[in-house]
């Protein structure tokens, strides 16, 4: 599991000191993470540790109250959201958020809306390659797919748009084991075949690490450790906290 | 093995006692519901002195419709409704695309050769003079809201902002061309886009202030903002002329070819030999809105598969997703609003110049009201549907007028005019219990792999895994 990663380049994305509130509550305290770029990086910790709100302010709603986030050299903090995810960043958000009413094929389309469709065709048949069973629904209605047909959608969606950055908000949530193996797999073989960085939040800390070149473990709103998804694997702490009996 | 295979014969007896007892029942319950309501009448008699009389005959008939009503869809129409579906289920078939008929896959050619065949077939059985209604009240009138109704579709249907304000676009447009053709005499084909524009103007001013709002909320603003622009041109007086408005607007002409005023020399029916009538006007008008109402479709349909369309439908869905895909929800939500309301405009200019009276009375939150109904019934979204749902309503209280006959069952002083609104509401009422997704309630998807098609209702219900 070596990445051609050169140490010395800028990372492709680089959150730094970021602070995130809702309202008068502070859901991130200073929060530094770094994403290279051919990595997959995971996130995990406790319920409402943060790990979310730190996706979405990735995306910019709500934006960082101080910080930085800065995105393949450009401060992207203070960007609207649509502007950040035209500069490919994709998201596949908590709750999946597909659009229920419209067919697999057309919430495929609007993936791909950056590029007006122009690579779709081509990019819709690596979705149905990937995901076989997307193919055999294409012209179901979103919102009447299983949990797990619906998150591989939500996942194809996101790569419609052929991301630089793939941010995943737990890919593996109310899903039966073997969908999960199926999408991580999915995962690691877009990261090995396409190079796609991937930033994953996830409560299934097991399979998130064995995945993943490097994680973070967030603890109310604060990185409190990070090192290579092995390291941490090993990690006393967090097999106490994360694995122990968690295992999937 | 034997019992198994004619489950519906089987069953058929006890469908029917039970629709007997069920359309009883229903008797029974319209008889108490309208013994004070409609048995008994209290009037006034040459002394002014409060009296009332009895309506058996009336009571009569609404307890036998009831009674009738329930025993017939227990006994027929639920049977066989749940055979179709238990067909379906067995077929395992959810796609229903290729058995369609013949009527049904050209259902828009049959529709538009009978709307344009429709003047020439009503002259030739009624006559000139005789065409007038037909064209005027029938034509004319239920065009006019389908407009309005596919206007505010792609505010509401696509979109998914609710706007119970549309009318305010409606007045843009009529007082748009009322006041500027009778300020510069411009005439009605300049007037018209223009009218649009200035509309869709207004549209983008609506729009802004309410960006941030959705649902309820939006509603509520959208609401005022009609009553506003209402109220402006009731107390502007100098301009808009108050509540007397404004009247002797100019009539739209053929192109300035022919006009359809009586003094012009270039008169159409004097140019063409004919007797003056205000039926040609009329029949011109009708040909107008016919052609307004396609491009509004048209337009429509091409939207929808255009990226703008797509984020509209996409917006309706979820917003927040939206964003996150790129879509740049402002300018999205300001182009539906800007769209509808052109829409709105050009149906409000062709309104002048068909009435040739303009006044605030026509722009009442009634009307949204009406136009929203039509857009719910026949099923937001779906293009076919509203034009249906346009069709039954309008038509329907247009035909009410033409229900003299009811004098003879309700007394005298019955002016089915007045049962307009209650009507409207017993057929949402039925709409929204027998199809809760409006006449048409299936939202076409606007793109395939291979081939068209279609998901049936029954696989539309949306959730949420
Ligand atoms: N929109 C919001 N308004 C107010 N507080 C919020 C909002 N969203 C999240 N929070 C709070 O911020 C904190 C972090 O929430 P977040 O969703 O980031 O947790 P998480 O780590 O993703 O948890 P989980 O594993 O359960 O998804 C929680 O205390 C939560 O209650
Ligand atoms: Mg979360």
């Amino acid at each position: 599991m070596s990445v051609n990663v050169n140490p010395a380049a800028e990372p492709l994305l680089k959150v730094s000191g970021v602070e995130t509130y809702y309202g008068s509550i502070r859901a991130l305290s200073g929060v530094d993470v770094h994403v290279n770029q051919g990595e997959i990086v995971s996130l995990i910790g406790a319920n409402g540790a943060g790990k979310s709100t730190l996706m979405m302010t990735i995306c910019g709603s709500p934006q960082a109250r101080n910080g930085s986030v800065v995105f393949d050299g450009t401060d992207i903090t203070k960007m609207p959201t649509h502007l950040i995810a035209r500069r490919r960043i994709a998201q596949s958000p908590e709750g999946r958020r597909i659009f229920p009413r419209m067919t697999v094929y057309e919430n495929l389309q609007m993936g791909a809306g950056l590029d007006n469709l122009k690579y779709f065709d081509e990019d819709v048949e690596k979705i149905f390659a990937l995901f076989p069973r997307l193919k055999e629904r294409q012209s179901q209605r979103g919102g009447t797919l299983s949990g797990g047909e619906q998150q591989m959608l939500s996942i194809g969606r996101a790569l419609m748009a052929r991301p630089k950055l793939l941010l995943l908000d737990e890919p593996s949530l109310g899903l039966a084991p073997l969908i999960v193996k199926q999408i991580f797999e999915a995962i690691r073989m877009l990261n090995e075949k396409e190079g796609l960085t991937v930033f994953l939040v996830e409560q299934n800390a097991f399979a998130a690490l064995k995945l993943s070149h490097r994680a973070y473990v967030m603890v109310n709103g604060k990185v409190t450790m990070s090192g290579t998804g092995r390291e941490l694997l090993a990690n006393p702490e967090v097999r106490a906290a994360y694995l122990e009996g968690g295992r999937h | 093995m034997t019992n198994a295979q004619s489950p519906a014969k089987e069953a058929a007896p006890g469908v029917m006692a039970q629709a007997v007892k069920e359309g009883l029942f229903a008797g029974i319950l319209a008889f108490g519901m309208f013994l004070l309501y409609v048995g008994i009448e209290t009037y006034q008699n040459i002394d002014n002195a409060l009296v009332w009389r009895t309506r058996w005959g009336l009571l009569a008939i609404f307890v036998a419709v009831s009674a009738i009503g329930r025993f017939l869809v227990v006994g027929f129409f639920k049977p066989r409704i749940d055979r179709r579906k238990l067909a379906k289920a067995k077929a395992g078939i959810p796609e229903v695309s290729d058995d369609k008929g013949f009527f049904h896959r050209n259902f828009l050619k049959i529709a538009m050769l009978a709307l344009v065949l429709y003047p020439p077939v009503v002259v030739s059985l009624y006559g000139v003079q005789g065409s007038l209604k037909f064209v005027d009240n029938f034509g004319i009138q239920i065009l006019i809201y389908v407009m309005l109704a596919w206007g505010l579709n792609v505010v509401v249907g696509l979109a998914g902002l609710l706007d119970l304000g549309y009318v305010a676009f409606y007045a843009v447009g009529a007082y748009s061309y009322a006041l500027l053709s009778q300020t510069f005499g411009l005439s009605f084909w300049v007037l018209l886009p223009m009218a649009g524009i200035l509309a869709a103007f207004w549209g983008i001013i609506l729009g802004f202030p309410v960006l941030r709002l959705r649902g309820d909320y939006l509603a509520i603003v959208t609401l005022a903002f009609g009553e506003i622009i209402r109220l402006v041109l009731m107390n502007w007086t100098e301009v808009t002329g108050g509540t007397a408005g404004i009247s002797g607007i100019a009539k739209a002409s053929i192109f300035g070819i022919w006009s359809f005023d009586v003094g012009a020399s270039n008169n159409f029916a004097r140019s063409f030999g004919l007797p003056m009538s205000s039926a040609y006007y009329k029949i011109f008008l009708f040909y107008v809105i016919l052609a307004l109402c396609l491009i509004t479709a048209y337009v429509t349909i091409k939207l929808r598969s255009m990226p703008i369309g797509r984020a509209w439908e996409a917006l309706r869905e979820d917003e927040i997703a939206c964003r996150s895909l790129g879509i740049d929800t402002v300018k999205t939500k300001l182009t539906a609003f800007a769209i509808g309301a052109m829409f709105g405009g050009f149906a409000g200019s062709f309104f002048a110049a068909r009435q040739g009276f303009v006044s605030p009375e026509s722009f009442v939150f009634l009307e949204s009201a009406v136009i929203l109904a039509i857009v719910v019934l026949g099923g937001m979204g779906s293009l076919t549907g509203i034009a249906v749902a346009a069709i039954v309503m309008v038509g329907g209280t247009e035909l009410l007028r033409e229900m003299e006959f009811l004098k003879h069952v309700f007394g005298e002083d019955f002016t089915p005019e007045l049962y307009r609104m209650l009507l409207f509401g017993l057929a949402m009422v039925a709409v929204m219990l027998f199809k809760p997704r409006g006449f048409v309630g299936s939202r076409q998807p606007t793109a395939f792999l291979k081939e068209r098609k279609s998901v049936s209702g029954s696989f539309t219900k949306e959730g949420h895994g």
